[in-house]
């Protein structure tokens, strides 16, 4: 039995860390839908949804639940595999990026160690660059595979602005790299645990890494794939029933996902500022503390998100691509340049 | 068998049918889908032979960007099965030709190669750490040759763009 000699406990340890992230952010996605309406609410002096339990908090799951029981409809002039494939790449690659995020330190639990994280990889940020590069095509084969030309335009104008922001960001992540020495995203945050936040060294960095997570998540200012007033909905138009839930709760694992990336990269992570949570040991309650931490910083830019959505109005197609273009990449790559510069000339 | 083989001959077997596949697919559409698969197979062999860089710089050029502008591409001129242009016998009888030469090449080179040439247990030759330093060190004047290439590519790229 060759093919037993392994750690299956290992197995089943990946398992559940797997199952539990899974539902964390599926569950985070659905009451972001929720917190969305209701910020949405307070920012324009409304109620929001309050029918549902008590608070509306129920919300999301009558909305679940409607998205399941409204027919589904095929179009006939789609390509039907493609038509289905679209939600479920969609769902997949939002899903996806969270195998390589630290969500806490590592504990012991039995006398094993158990690293809150799925995967250590050595090339940890670019296979979240990776991921994030394949989001494309749940849209695009979606918008295509409905045969209508709003849905291909609106796919068509999601791919463009995707691969646009795509560069900017990667830029900005690579004066990041530059600072921790690692690709490893557990090293970046250890890095940052000891010598202080990448905000601290990185804000412009951040600022245009913030920008491009707005525009890859397909969020207002830059949510031009689903701009209805020209599009009618956007690529997910001739979707019903729970494939167009899909489309939508992946923007919002998106939102969270991105969330945590940025409080991973630029925000130390699990650390707890001004706080020495080294000292505390490894019991299983520190990497409970830490996830929280990590967890309240990704809510905090999760309403950054829907404060931005609620505020400010969507760009102009042609001041999008300028702004990606000519604003963003010059400055993520001199930013680049500088954080190379004082590198050298520090040699950290 | 070992994890190892049984994931090398599943992945060896995927990507062969998918690279036929997208061969044999009469829509472009679905060509372009099949052939992100097949570089997801050579990825997967890539993260065999440890080689966890080269893999993610496969996935993140060649699917995520490459096969993105492919698929945009055919979106937009709306390729479908009818405007597929039928080439004549001849010109297929003499593709298989040079197609078969080039397979003859290939197998002439690899039979004589080494078996092993990669450590699949501790091989480190992969790990960006490694390849950063020989790609920095030993290789650099290629290294840099290639990067003043793709520039002049992306200049051209620019220049053709520009003429209306």
């Amino acid at each position: 039995m060759y093919l037993l000699q392994f750690d299956w406990f290992i197995v089943l340890e990946k398992f559940i860390l797997i199952a539990a992230i899974v539902t964390i952010a599926l569950v985070v996605a659905m009451y972001s839908t929720y917190a969305e309406r209701k910020i949405a609410a307070f920012l324009q002096d409304r109620r929001g949804p309050n029918r549902a339990g008590p608070f509306g908090l129920l919300q999301p799951m009558a909305d679940g639940l409607k998205l399941f029981m409204k027919e589904e409809i095929i179009p006939l002039a789609s390509s039907k595999f493609l038509f289905i494939l679209g939600p479920m790449l969609a769902m997949i690659t939002a899903t996806m990026t969270s195998a390589v995020i630290p969500w806490g330190t590592t504990i012991e639990i039995a006398g094993r160690q158990v690293p809150l994280q799925i995967a250590d990889i050595n090339i940890g940020i670019l296979y979240v660059f990776g991921v994030v590069s394949l989001g494309v095509y749940g849209i695009m084969i979606g918008g295509w595979a409905s045969n209508n030309k709003f849905s291909l335009i609106a796919a068509i104008r999601g791919a463009s602005q995707m691969i646009s922001y795509e560069l900017a960001m990667g830029l900005a992540l690579i004066a990041v790299l530059m600072i921790s020495g690692s690709l490893r995203l557990s090293v970046i945050v250890q890095e940052q645990i000891q010598h202080g936040w990448n905000i601290i060294y990185q804000p412009l960095g951040f600022l245009i890494f913030f920008i491009c997570a707005l525009a890859e998540c397909n969020r207002t200012p830059f949510d031009l794939p689903e701009a209805e007033n020209e599009l009618n909905f956007g690529y997910h138009q001739e979707y019903s029933s729970m494939k167009l839930g899909f489309y939508l709760f992946a923007e919002y694992i998106n939102m969270f996902i991105s969330s945590v990336i940025m409080a991973t990269l630029f925000f130390g992570g699990y650390d707890i500022p001004f706080v020495n949570e080294g000292a505390w040991g490894n019991a299983w309650w520190v990497g409970v503390v830490g996830f929280g931490v990590l967890m309240l910083k990704a809510v905090l830019f999760i309403f950054l998100f829907m404060w931005i959505r609620w505020t400010i109005p969507r760009f102009r197609y042609d001041q999008l691509m300028n702004l990606g273009w000519k604003k963003l990449l010059p400055l993520a790559l001199a930013n680049m340049l500088l954080t190379a510069v004082v590198v050298l000339l520090l040699n950290r | 068998m070992s994890i190892t083989q049984i994931l090398f001959w599943t992945l060896s077997i995927v990507a062969l049918f998918s690279a036929l596949m997208m061969i044999t697919s009469k829509n472009p559409v679905y060509s372009v889908l099949w052939l992100i698969v097949t570089f997801f197979c050579i990825s997967g062999h890539y993260i065999l032979l440890n080689a966890q860089f080269l893999a993610i710089v496969n996935i993140i050029v060649y699917a995520g960007a490459i096969m993105v502008l492919f698929l945009f591409v055919i979106m937009l001129m709306n390729l479908g099965k009818d405007t597929e242009p039928q080439k004549s016998k001849w010109l297929k009888l003499a593709s298989a030709v040079s197609g078969g030469c080039l397979l003859l090449v290939l197998i002439a080179v690899l039979r004589k190669t080494e078996t092993h040439m990669a450590d699949l247990t501790s091989g480190e030759i992969g790990l960006i750490q490694n390849l950063g330093k020989v790609l920095f060190n030993q290789y650099v004047v290629p290294f840099e040759i290639s990067s003043i290439l793709f520039l002049s590519a992306m200049v051209g790229a620019v220049v053709i763009g520009k003429k209306e």
